[in-house]
């Protein structure tokens, strides 16, 4: 059956992505679809993205969203998206569940920065606090970040976003459509998913596409 | 079917699952009958070595119009039991969603990935995200023990090693303690710690456990990605060429 001829030919979906709290990993799955991309891109058009120049989030079909949310400028950028994105997608388990960033969630927020910013580790650190170390005692971590230079602190300029006391999942914060898993989700994951999206169809993931890991 | 005519002599009694017939040994329950002839129903609690426990509730199915847990509603003849109906699927994954956020389920870091009966469970029922707000639990790990790790954040209370350790190993090295949202699982030793056990890597409580709670340490990620036992067929098909 041949198509119906639309007048100004058929639009093309308009995608957003954005990496939060996330590793790059999931767009660098969604890559991997490989030469799949130059038939992608006959179907849709990507607006902001780390893949192009755009710097504010329009009015867009589909947001995909990789990272959790771990600081301030998250939570506004994912208010953003899903104020301009009529489907909104989390992609990959950090956007999922938070992902292995909200490891730190059973640490404390003040001691995990003094640790890693500040060249002495701090007696109330998140070490000291579970009892890996003896009070007094120098811990492994803060013993490593003596390269750091006399005087160092935990940076403190309002350019800066302030982290997030717990990182995330996107879920706890805006309504999401859809949840692609996988840390990342494999580039057949990817295609498959998109392919049911810009069919019309609820994504189905079987066995071999579906996975957390 | 005619329900009045007895059986032929010999022929074993059978319940419905599903519109196909089982047949069943009197004192069985359903899931067990279930299993035995390759017909899969969801369950993460339930072993087939070890009495029903009853807690995780996947299982769950309708016999005769009614719920019931498959692991320990007892076979009876005539039985209509449904199982694998949307309805009943979707009950599933909500549980399991339950218990995702319940603990820290974080696959991509963790030793039994691929071979987790939680997790293939959950992409059994096509869980694709937790739904619910996660509960991030802060329980310590237990690495007293000079081969054995112990991580209680995933632990589901399925108490199959408090089972294993009690009944075959004899040694009582695991228990169940705390109410309600603070049930936990603990070690049965004064100072609380598993290396003040007689657990050693032998024991049969090694290897029951359904999640990634109890490891051997030093051997993660041993098994290459695309072989691991779930990565082979789903848990679905497992149950059905009588395997697991």
């Amino acid at each position: 059956m041949t198509p119906p001829v639309l007048p100004h030919g058929a639009r093309k979906l308009k995608v957003a992505t954005v990496s939060l709290a996330g590793c790059f990993g999931c767009h660098m799955s969604f890559l991997d679809i490989d030469e799949r991309l130059l038939e992608l891109i006959e179907h849709i058009e990507f607006d902001r993205s780390p893949l192009t120049d755009i710097k504010e989030v329009g009015h867009c079909d589909i947001g995909l969203i990789e990272g959790g949310l771990c600081n301030a400028e998250n939570v506004l950028v994912l208010r953003e998206f899903r104020a301009h994105c009529k489907t909104l997608v989390a992609v990959g388990a950090c956007a999922i569940t938070g992902g292995l960033p909200a490891q730190r969630n059973h640490l404390d927020l003040g001691g995990l920065l003094t640790d890693v910013y500040r060249s002495r580790p701090s007696v109330n650190g998140p070490l000291h606090a579970r009892g890996v170390v003896p009070p007094g005692g120098i811990s492994p971590l803060g013993a490593a970040r003596r390269g750091l230079s006399a005087g160092s602190s935990i940076p403190n300029d309002p350019e800066l976003p302030l982290i997030l006391n717990k990182v995330h999942p996107i879920h706890e914060v805006v309504h999401v459509d859809y949840f692609l898993p996988g840390c990342p989700p494999s580039a057949d994951a990817f295609w498959s998913f998109l392919n049911d999206l810009m069919a019309g169809r609820t994504p189905h993931l079987g066995h071999g596409l579906m996975h957390y890991d | 079917m005619t329900p009045d005519l007895p059986k032929p002599e010999g022929a074993s009694p059978s319940f419905s699952l599903d519109g196909e017939d089982v047949p069943f040994t009197p004192g069985e329950t359903l899931l067990q009958a279930a299993t035995r002839a390759g017909h899969y129903i969801p369950h993460l609690c339930w072993h087939p070595e070890f009495s029903a426990h009853g807690s995780c509730r996947v299982c769950s199915v309708t016999v005769n119009g009614r719920p019931g847990a498959a692991c320990t509603v007892h076979a009876s003849p005539g039985l209509e039991v449904q199982s694998n109906t949307e309805e009943l699927n979707g009950h599933r994954k909500t549980l399991l969603q339950m218990l995702f956020v319940e603990g820290n389920h974080f696959c991509p870091s963790c030793e039994k990935s691929g071979n987790c009966r939680l997790q293939a469970t959950a992409y059994q029922m096509g869980m694709e995200g937790p739904h619910f707000e996660e509960f991030y639990p802060d329980r310590p790990v237990d690495a007293s023990h000079p081969d054995i790790l112990l991580d209680f954040n995933r632990c589901i209370l399925c108490e199959l090693c408090v089972k294993a350790s009690r009944d075959v190993d004899g040694k009582n090295v695991f228990a169940m303690g705390g109410r309600s949202l603070g049930t936990h699982l603990l070690v049965n030793s004064e100072s609380g710690q598993l290396v003040d056990t007689p657990m050693a890597l032998e024991d049969r409580a090694m290897d029951v456990c359904p999640v990634g709670v109890i490891l051997p340490k030093r051997r993660g990620f041993v098994i290459p990605i695309g072989q691991r036992h779930y990565d082979e067929k789903p848990v679905s098909q497992w149950v059905e060429e009588g395997k697991e």
